[in-house]
C-alpha cells in the first residue's frame, strides 16, 4: 500500500497520467492518431531532442542551466560534415565520435568559466552559444548542405529502420533508448551520477561531505555538450541536410520537456523516466495540432502555455523550499 | 580651507570607489572610441555615423533598462523581445485591420489614431508585465522558466496574428516615433533620455527602488523586515514589460514594419549590456548610468565594426566573447577586494 501511494506520489505518476489522458483525447478527436505510421513518426521525432533533453537534465540535476547546447550540436554537426565531405570519408562510427568530441570540447569550455570564475550558467551559456554560433556562421559559411551533398553513408545511417507490422520504425530510436539507459545507470548507479544530485542539491555541503566539485562540473557540462553534438549530428543524418542555422529556439523545447519530466531547475531533483515522459509530451503536443485540425501557428502558444502550466505545477510542488 | 578641499579629496576618492564600474566603463568606451576612429577615420568619425547611431541604439537600450530592472530582483525577463514585438503586431493589426485611416482624416484624427496605438502597445506591454509579475511573485515560479515560457506564448501570439509576414503600413505619426527629429535631435534618443532619467530617479529616490535593491541583496531579510517584497518583484516586472513595449513601439516605428522574429539578438545583447553597465544578475546592484555607458560603447563598437566589413555573424561572436570577458573581469575585480 505504502509503495502504491509512494509511486503515485512521484511526479512521473502525474505526468504518465497526463500522457494518457492527451493521447486519449486526441485518439477521440482524429482516431488516426492511432495508425502506426503515426506513433512511429511520433517516437522518431522523440530521438533528437530527447538525447538533449538528457544532457539538460544532467545540468539541471547540478542546479545550472544550459542554453548553448543547441549551438555546439549545429556546430558539431555541420563541421563534422564538412569534414567528411572535405576528406571524401564514407563511415559513421569516426564522424559520430568526432562530433562527440566537438561537443565535449565546448562543453568543457562552458565549465571552465563555470567553475573557474564562478561565473552564473544562464549568463555563460548565453555567450558561448552567441560565441559559436557567430564563428560557424561567420568562419566556417551559412550555405546548406543539401541531400545532394550530403555523405551517403550518414543517409543511410539515419534512415535505417526495422519493419514491424508493414510500418516502419526508426532504428534511432533504440539509440536513444540505449543513451537514456546508460544515462540512468550513470546518475542513480554511480558515485558520480550521486555526486551530481548532491552538488545540485547543496554544492557546499557536498563539498564537505569529500564530493569532488571540480570533477561534478565539468563532468556535467563536458557530458551535456558531448550528447549535444552526438545529437546534432545524428539530426543531421535523420533529416538528410546539414543546415548551420538549425536548432534555433531548441533549448526552449528541451528545457520545457525537460521541466515537464519533473526536474527542478533549483537542483538536486530529475530523472531519466520523468525526461522521456516530458520529452514525449512535447513532441505528442506539437506534432498532434495538425491532426487535432488547430493551425499550425499556435505552436508557439500552446508549447508556451504547456511551460508556464508545468513550472507553475513543480513551484507548487517545491513550494516549501522557497522562503 | 585646507578642510575643505580634504573634503573634496575624499569625496571624489568616495565617487571612484563606489562608482569603479562607471570608471572602467568609461575607459572601455573611450579606448572603442579611439580604436574604431583609428581605424576606420573617415567613417566613423562622421556626424552622419553617430546620428545614426542615436536612432538605432535607444531600443537596445530600453530593453537593456527593462532588463536590469528585472535582475535587480535576482530575477532575469527573457520575455522582453516576445513584448516588443508583440507590442508592435498589435499596434500594426489596429492601424491597419480595426481601424484603418480614413481617407480625408485630418491631422488630428490620425494624431489621435496613433495616440491610441501607443496606449495599446503599452498596455500591452503592461498587462505582459503583469503575467510575469504574477507568474513569478505569486505563483513563484523561477524567473528564467517563468519568462522562457510567456515569452514562447508573445511570440506564439505574434505568429497567430501575422501568420509569419510582417506587418506594413504604420502611420506618418508612428514613423516619427523612431525616425522623427525634434530640434535636430532623434526622438527615439529623447524618449531614452526621458525614460533613462525616470527610471534613474525611481532606483535612487524613491522608496520602491530602494526596496528593489534591498529585496535583491537578500530576500529572506528583505521579508523579516517587513517588505511587501511580493508587490515590488511585480511592479517592477509590470515596469519591466511597460518598458519593453516601448522599445517595441521605437523599432516598428524605425522600421516601419512589425514581425515575430525582429530582434532576436536583442535578448543576448540586452543582457551583456546589462551586466557589462554593472548589473548584478544576482540581484542588488546596478545603474542606469552603467547601462547607458554600455549600451553607447557596444554600439560603437558594433558600427566600427560594421565599417571594417565583418560579418553580422563575427559581431554575434563579438558579443558573445564580450560578455564572458567582462563577466571574467568583474569576477577577478571582486576578488581582489
Amino acid at each position: 500500500m505504502t509503495a502504491v501511494s509512494k509511486l503515485l506520489r512521484r511526479s512521473e505518476a502525474a505526468v504518465l497520467a497526463i500522457l494518457i489522458v492527451v493521447m486519449i483525447v486526441i485518439g477521440v478527436i482524429n482516431p488516426a492518431f492511432w495508425q502506426a505510421d503515426n506513433l512511429f513518426n511520433l517516437l522518431r521525432a522523440n530521438v533528437v531532442i530527447g538525447i538533449m533533453a538528457l544532457s539538460v537534465l544532467t545540468v539541471m540535476i547540478s542546479g545550472g542551466i544550459d542554453v548553448s547546447f543547441p549551438a555546439f550540436a549545429v556546430a558539431a554537426m555541420y563541421l563534422t560534415v564538412i569534414a567528411m565531405n572535405a576528406a571524401g570519408y564514407q563511415g559513421v562510427v569516426l564522424p559520430f565520435i568526432g562530433a562527440t568530441l566537438i561537443g565535449l570540447v565546448c562543453g568543457l569550455a562552458n565549465a571552465f568559466f563555470i567553475h573557474t570564475f564562478r561565473m552564473i550558467p544562464l549568463i555563460v551559456t548565453l555567450g558561448s552559444a552567441s560565441v559559436v554560433r557567430g564563428l560557424l556562421l561567420g568562419l566556417v559559411g551559412t550555405s546548406i548542405i543539401n541531400i545532394d551533398r550530403m555523405p551517403p553513408s550518414l543517409i543511410a545511417f539515419g534512415s535505417s529502420t526495422v519493419d514491424i507490422g508493414g510500418s516502419k520504425l526508426s532504428l534511432m530510436l533504440f539509440i536513444y533508448i540505449g543513451i537514456a539507459l546508460l544515462m540512468w545507470l550513470f546518475l542513480t548507479r554511480t558515485m558520480a551520477g550521486r555526486a551530481v544530485f548532491a552538488y545540485g542539491d547543496d554544492a557546499e555541503s557536498a563539498k564537505r561531505v569529500g564530493f569532488n566539485t571540480r570533477r561534478t562540473v565539468y563532468l556535467v557540462y563536458g557530458l551535456a555538450g558531448a550528447l549535444a553534438g552526438f545529437a546534432g549530428l545524428l539530426h543531421s543524418s535523420m533529416i538528410w541536410l546539414a543546415n548551420p542555422r538549425d536548432f534555433v529556439g531548441y533549448e526552449l523545447d528541451v528545457i520545457a520537456a525537460v521541466v515537464l519530466g519533473g526536474a527542478s531547475i533549483f537542483g538536486g531533483r530529475g530523472s531519466v523516466f520523468g525526461t522521456i515522459l516530458g520529452v514525449f509530451m512535447l513532441t505528442l503536443i506539437k506534432n498532434s495540432l495538425i491532426i487535432m485540425h488547430i493551425d499550425n501557428t499556435w505552436q508557439g502558444v500552446v508549447v508556451g502555455c504547456v511551460i508556464v502550466i508545468a513550472t507553475a505545477l513543480t513551484a507548487w510542488r517545491d513550494r516549501k523550499a522557497l522562503v | 580651507m585646507k578642510a575643505r578641499s580634504m573634503n573634496k579629496f575624499t569625496d571624489f576618492r568616495r565617487f571612484i570607489n563606489r562608482d569603479n564600474n562607471i570608471v572602467q566603463l568609461l575607459i572601455i568606451t573611450a579606448v572603442i572610441f579611439l580604436a574604431m576612429s583609428a581605424l576606420e577615420p573617415h567613417k566613423f568619425l562622421r556626424y552622419y555615423n553617430f546620428e545614426s547611431i542615436s536612432f538605432i541604439f535607444p531600443e537596445l537600450g530600453i530593453v537593456a533598462i527593462a532588463m536590469m530592472l528585472a535582475m535587480l530582483t535576482g530575477g532575469i525577463d527573457l520575455s522582453v523581445i516576445g513584448i516588443a514585438n508583440l507590442a508592435g503586431i498589435l499596434a500594426g493589426v489596429y492601424f491597419t485591420r480595426l481601424y484603418p485611416a480614413a481617407p480625408d482624416a485630418g491631422m488630428t484624427a490620425e494624431l489621435l489614431r496613433v495616440v491610441a496605438g501607443v496606449i495599446l502597445a503599452l498596455g500591452v506591454g503592461l498587462i505582459a508585465g503583469t503575467l510575469n509579475g504574477l507568474l513569478i511573485a505569486k505563483v513563484k515560479i523561477t524567473p528564467i522558466l517563468a519568462t522562457l515560457g510567456t515569452g514562447q506564448i508573445f511570440t506564439g501570439f505574434c505568429m497567430v496574428l501575422t501568420g509569419g509576414p510582417a506587418i506594413v503600413g504604420f502611420p506618418a505619426w508612428w514613423g516619427f516615433i523612431g525616425n522623427g527629429k525634434i530640434f535636430g535631435i532623434a526622438v527615439p534618443l529623447i524618449l531614452f533620455l526621458a525614460v533613462a532619467v525616470a527610471i534613474a530617479i525611481m532606483l535612487t529616490r524613491t522608496p520602491f527602488g530602494l526596496n528593489l535593491f534591498l529585496i535583491g541583496t537578500n530576500p529572506r531579510a528583505a521579508i523579516f523586515a517587513g517588505l511587501r517584497t511580493d508587490r515590488m518583484v511585480l511592479y517592477s516586472y509590470m515596469l519591466s514589460g511597460t518598458l519593453a513595449a516601448l522599445a517595441g513601439i521605437v523599432l516598428s516605428g524605425r522600421t516601419n514594419a512589425a514581425k515575430s522574429d525582429y530582434g532576436t539578438s536583442y535578448l543576448l545583447q540586452a543582457v551583456l549590456i546589462s551586466v557589462l553597465g554593472g548589473t548584478n544578475p544576482a540581484g542588488g546592484k546596478g545603474t542606469v548610468l552603467g547601462v547607458s555607458i554600455a549600451v553607447i560603447a557596444l554600439m560603437l563598437l558594433a558600427s566600427g565594426f560594421q565599417m571594417m566589413r565583418f560579418s553580422n555573424h563575427l559581431i554575434d561572436f563579438i558579443w558573445g566573447g564580450f560578455l564572458l570577458l567582462v563577466m571574467v573581469i568583474n569576477v577577478l575585480r571582486n576578488r581582489g577586494k
